[in-house]
């Protein structure tokens, strides 16, 4: 019987044929923790006596969330994971290395591999051809200490994408009408898998913003075949030797399928306060709302092809004098590569307040809390009340395209309009 | 602790975990007893100083939804709620509250209202609302997760196991 992806992996790893509904438990192949879980973990596993690592070499602990940190607490909580990394020589990654589901992706994930982390939008890796899911602390640290979790082989929804975007319209917008569509809840313990023309001509980068937010929409992963596009990535990061070609059997079976039409998803805007309060950009509540922050950045849209997209509009002109524009690279390769070819400078003379690699504002820690009654139109994956620091504040979601248009006319505005 | 009896407390659709544990406290993250004083404060700022020992949490649809930070349901079984009733959870807040020994328990919180009287019984898998007179009954666990839940948690489930037991 043909397997889905999700079945596909998740049989390789126990040594036998699985199919949706059973509960196994199997090996893993990379654990994450990043600041705001790890020392929770940590913590969990000296309690038990259980302070080791099964496969070190692929368990990173990543100081990302407060990097560099605001607060004496926070940089207490980075010497923990520094302590647990020297004792069991698990991999860490440093203050200004990068978001951890950037960074895990550039230089851990394998296709195929089963990636666990204690943070939601582990399902990055399904960009990959990987089975990545988020857990808990506790979930992750036994996973690092035992080499292996328990799990229910999840039921899959396919989304079948055809046909190409129109100018100004990014896989942002379409991950943001998938979850609008189908609800926060729509694919709840299900594995969703996206292919499809549209995914076939998709770079990695676009790929990783699909998979990234398939937690939005309650799923257990998101899961894209493998293919040339990937061994590209992996090439590009030193690691063409990990690729291999992953895709699910043309007769798996599927609980539900959905057709999209590329060509007819607009430029999509998240409302506050959930991801799936979605409008398209020709709607009129997207007339007239005047926006005091942009943030560019994030595991979800702080790469290079995102940087570049906001440097194309905002090359040669300046952001509206209203509205603060911050500007986060994903990784140090990403910042590297932004700096050395000079799309940081354009950022930066167009009035970018440009900032450490890391998840930047996006949790409301530091670097850009919104103040009472402030807008910001955000590239990241959530606008949760209190996100961004401060639960009077109001979030938008979008594409950098349309971030980048918006801070040029500090209103929710049309990147159709500049890219044609 | 298969026997509870509490009052309630009445919570809507989508409850996040920023409204439970909110990143602007991220720097309490290490100190859960500090932290749960702000329990699901950006829901319903007066709960975590108004609530009894052994009262419920009651949500709507899709409650927990948002990050991995099993902070959130640590702190709210810190502040003494003795389980949480929603008509669905977010997958990993669910689990994550089986492992911090929290039990979360999917029934029709349609037939429950602010204040009511509740008895959950965990192993009947029942809620009896003593307010209206009315029973609900609810699904109960995959074994892995009863196992977990009746050890207080995962890591008191792998102390004693030292391996996950599926049967």
């Amino acid at each position: 019987m043909g397997k889905t992806l999700a079945e596909k992996i998740i049989s390789e790893h126990v040594d036998r044929e699985v199919v949706a509904g059973e509960i196994v438990v199997t090996p893993v192949d990379v654990c994450l923790v990043q600041d705001g879980t790890g020392p929770l973990a940590i913590n969990q596993l000296r309690k038990i006596n259980l302070e080791r690592a099964a496969i070190p070499q692929q368990t990173v602990l990543f100081i990302d969330h407060a990097a560099p940190s605001p607060r004496k607490e926070l940089a207490n909580d980075h010497i923990t994971l520094r302590q647990f990394a020297r004792k069991t020589g698990c991999c860490i990654s440093e203050v200004g290395d990068g978001v951890c589901h950037q960074v895990i992706n550039e230089s851990f994930v394998r296709p195929g591999d089963i990636v666990i982390g204690a943070d939601s939008h582990t399902c990055t890796s399904g960009a990959l051809g990987a089975l990545g899911t988020g857990m808990g602390s506790t979930d992750v640290a036994i996973g690092i200490a035992l080499g292996k979790t328990w799990l229910r082989v999840p039921e899959s929804y396919r989304f079948v994408m055809h046909g190409r975007f129109q100018p100004g319209v990014f896989a942002k917008d379409l991950i943001l009408h998938i979850i609008g569509m189908i609800g926060a809840d729509g694919a709840t313990y299900k594995s969703m898998e996206f292919c499809g023309e549209t995914i076939e001509n998709m770079g990695m980068s676009e790929r990783l913003t699909m998979s990234n937010m398939a937690v939005e929409a309650g799923a257990k992963c998101g899961i894209i075949f493998s293919d040339e596009k990937t061994r590209e990535f992996l090439l590009k990061h030193g690691r063409g030797k990990s690729y291999r070609e992953l895709r699910a059997d043309e007769d798996a079976t599927y609980e539900r399928s959905f057709e999209i039409d590329a060509s007819k998803i607009l430029p999509t805007i998240s409302f506050p306060h959930t991801v799936d309060n979605t409008r398209t950009i020709e709607h009129k509540d997207c007339q007239d709302v005047t926006i005091d922050q942009v943030y560019i950045g994030t595991c979800t849209n702080g790469r290079l092809e995102d940087l570049r997209i906001a440097a194309q509009i905002l090359e040669g002109k300046k952001k509206n004098p209203d509205t603060r524009l911050i500007v986060v690279p994903a990784s140090r390769k990403v910042y590297q590569e932004a700096l050395e070819e000079g799309t940081l400078s354009i950022l930066n003379q167009a009035g970018a307040s440009i900032q450490s690699p890391g998840c930047g504002p996006c949790v409301g820690i530091h670097q850009g809390v919104l103040g009472d009654g402030e807008a910001c139109l955000s590239t990241q994956n959530r606008n949760f009340k209190g996100r961004m620091g401060n639960p009077n504040g109001f979030i938008y979601l979008a594409s950098p395209a349309t971030a980048a248009v918006t801070a040029l006319k500090g209103k929710i505005a049309d990147p159709r309009e500049v890219i044609r | 602790m298969t026997a509870m009896r509490g009052k309630a407390w009445k919570f809507g659709d989508s409850i996040s975990t920023d409204h439970i544990a909110p990143g602007r406290l991220f720097h309490l993250r290490s100190n859960l007893p500090e932290l749960a004083k702000h329990v699901l404060e950006d829901a319903r700022p007066e709960f975590a100083s108004s609530m009894a020992p052994g009262d419920f949490v009651v949500g709507g649809g899709n409650f927990g939804l948002g990050s991995s930070r099993e902070h959130a349901p640590t702190i709210i079984k810190i502040a003494g709620v003795s389980a949480v009733l929603a008509k669905s959870f977010a997958r990993i807040f669910f689990r994550n509250c089986i492992n911090v020994g929290l039990p979360a328990i999917i029934c029709d919180t349609d037939k429950i209202d602010e204040g009511d009287e509740l008895e959950v019984d965990l192993l009947k898998g029942k809620v009896v609302n003593h307010t209206k007179s009315i029973e609900l009954s609810f699904p109960s666990l995959p074994p892995v997760m009863t196992k977990i839940l009746q050890e207080g948690g995962l890591a008191n489930y792998i102390h004693k196991y030292g391996d996950f037991k599926l049967e």
